[in-house]
């Protein structure tokens, strides 16, 4: 049966950042995510925070999920910070033998493993709220500057469309694969390594012989309506600004400037 | 002679996607017992759960609760060799010859009996004999699989499964997308493949005409339950029961339906073309007997 996964982590919910244009999330955790390089003290630290919580309220995604896009790095993060904490020279503050932790290095490693927490969490904040091919569309019409360059930007985006759309199918396929050479006895679970690559073949040879087929038919497909690449053709949703976005920008643009500022410039009252 | 059941099935319920947004329960409660040597046709609408039921009848899917017995042994107790039950009963999945993917025909064939432990001598003799049940011969067997035409490389798909001998075949939809001719053809060799191999056959059919001109016993699911269960005669008898749930009879119950609306005396209960026509002569019998000039 489809083992129906859907593809990034795209959270279906309507909110104000999940209507926002895809090109505008795309530059704004662009943006958010070099902010997050500028967190050097407490008032950009603050003002990042602030944020992105913000961003998370109006997203209307539970924040749970977010947590969950945190499990995969937990590692690197507990690393990080430990490796900071232990190795940065200064003042001591706690001392075990050589083993010791000094107060700039555990400043260093809360800020580096927040750091990486929030440059995790901003980027899910856009799988979550965006879908794959509005990601591929607002990608599409962002860069379509390239094409000055050459650089053949609908067909890339048409190919990703492609991809990101046969995933499930080719997934259903593989299962079904198994599924059928299981049925003849295969063995996917041996222990030895030469038997269990050899075992690949029954479900690659199937699979690709499928997937080739299933490319030949799509061209076709699309060649019999007309099909004829990117030039002079016409979305049915077309990427357009809408006072939304453009407040958004210019809530992205200050942001950004002011977390810049801040950390060249932290308040006057700290002096 | 007593029938002894081959596969039986006690409180079979089966979900998936446990906890995720697609949870399903795909199978209802389901006792059935499969009499040895039989011919089992299975319908039901898409969705109904006929594939996940054929796919317990050889362990490939676990029953979340109840239990499977094979000739009386439970499959899931420790004692018995599940890893044989996939040679003892064989099953062709829908659109079978895209799981090929040998260099040749004949080493495809050989990959099941290879697999179960036979020798290359032992492989080779049983690939060579299902291929030829399935009517696949001679220089054949040394084609890429891929330059099959399309009907052939499904017969040599369901060859890769009778290759290994099973006492049980169980068909997933075995004649979808052939035509009319393609179909008959293949059913015929199936039939003649279980007499001359004693086996026992369970197959799935979107095919009406199918099921009523050659199983014994046809058993109707809906939305994961059994909910008809006899010979053919009996289950298509209650049309406005299976229309119901998105099924149809026999087209030649439709035309002795359509007949009778129209005041033909014609006697009811033919499911096939032939008892319809022999429906349709026993009533003009009757009428010229009668003196009438028409029925």
């Amino acid at each position: 049966m489809v083992r129906d996964v859907t593809i990034g982590q795209y959270y279906p919910v309507n909110s104000a950042v999940h209507r926002l244009d895809p090109r505008v999330k795309l530059l704004g955790t662009l943006l958010f995510l070099i902010s997050v390089f500028f967190i050097n003290n407490a008032e950009t630290f603050v003002i990042v925070t602030f944020f992105l919580i913000l961003v998370i309220r109006l997203s209307r995604v539970p924040f749970r999920l977010m947590l969950r896009s945190m499990r995969a790095i937990l590692v690197i993060l507990v690393i990080t910070f430990i490796i900071s904490a232990l190795f940065t020279p200064g003042t001591e503050l706690w001392r075990a033998g050589a083993v010791k932790i000094t107060r700039e290095g555990l400043n260093s490693g809360i800020y580096m493993s927040l750091r990486l927490a929030y440059l995790v969490i901003g980027a899910s904040v856009m799988t979550l709220t965006t879908t794959p091919n509005k990601l591929t569309d607002g990608m599409e019409k962002g860069l379509g500057f390239l094409k000055i360059f050459r650089i053949p930007v609908h067909e890339l985006a048409m190919m990703m469309s492609i991809a990101l759309r046969f995933i499930p199918i080719l997934m259903d396929e593989l299962d079904k694969i198994i599924k059928a050479q299981k049925a003849r006895g295969a063995d996917f679970e041996s222990h030895d390594l030469v038997k269990r690559v050899r075992g690949l073949v029954p479900i690659l040879v199937p699979l690709f012989v499928s997937a080739i087929r299933r490319a030949d038919e799509l061209a076709s497909a699309m060649d019999a309506r007309c099909y004829h690449g990117g030039e002079g053709r016409t979305k049915m949703k077309p990427l357009i600004y809408r006072r939304a976005d453009l407040i958004a920008y210019g809530v992205i643009f200050v942001y950004t400037a002011a977390v810049i500022f801040l950390s060249i410039h932290p308040f006057i009252w700290r002096q | 002679m007593t029938a002894m059941t081959i596969i039986r099935l006690e409180n079979v319920n089966y979900d998936y996607g446990a906890g995720l947004s697609f949870e399903t329960h795909a199978l209802d409660n389901i006792s059935l017992d499969i009499e040895e040597g039989s011919i089992v046709g299975l319908i039901g609408p898409t969705g109904s759960g006929k594939s996940t039921l054929l796919q317990q009848m050889n362990g490939l899917l676990r029953p979340s609760s109840g239990s499977v017995y094979f000739r009386g042994e439970d499959i899931s107790s420790r004692s018995f060799d599940s890893r044989t039950l996939c040679s003892r009963v064989g099953i062709v999945f829908q659109y079978p010859e895209y799981q090929l993917f040998s260099e040749d025909v004949i080493s495809d064939v050989m990959f099941g009996p290879l697999n179960i432990g036979l020798s290359h001598d032992d492989a080779r003799r049983r690939a060579e004999e299902a291929l030829q049940m399935m009517g696949i011969s001679g220089d054949e067997l040394k084609l890429s699989p891929f330059e099959l035409s399309g009907g052939q490389k499904r017969r040599a798909a369901i060859a890769g499964v009778v290759a290994m001998e099973p006492e049980v075949l169980v068909l997933d939809e075995p004649t979808a997308g052939l035509d009319t001719a393609g179909r008959k053809d293949l059913i015929d060799t199936i039939i003649s493949m279980r007499g001359k191999r004693k086996m026992t056959v369970i197959w799935s059919s979107h095919s009406m005409e199918d099921m009523a001109s050659y199983v014994e016993r046809l058993i109707v699911m809906y939305k994961g339950a059994v909910v008809r269960d006899g010979t053919p005669a009996d289950v298509f008898r209650d049309a406005q029961y299976l229309e119901q749930i998105g099924l149809a009879v026999p087209e030649a119950s439709y035309m002795i339906r359509e007949l009778r609306t129209r005041g033909i005396g014609v006697e009811e209960g033919a499911i096939t073309l032939e008892q319809a026509a022999d429906s349709i002569m026993a009533a003009w019998n009757r009428s010229r007997k009668n003196g009438l000039e028409q029925l």
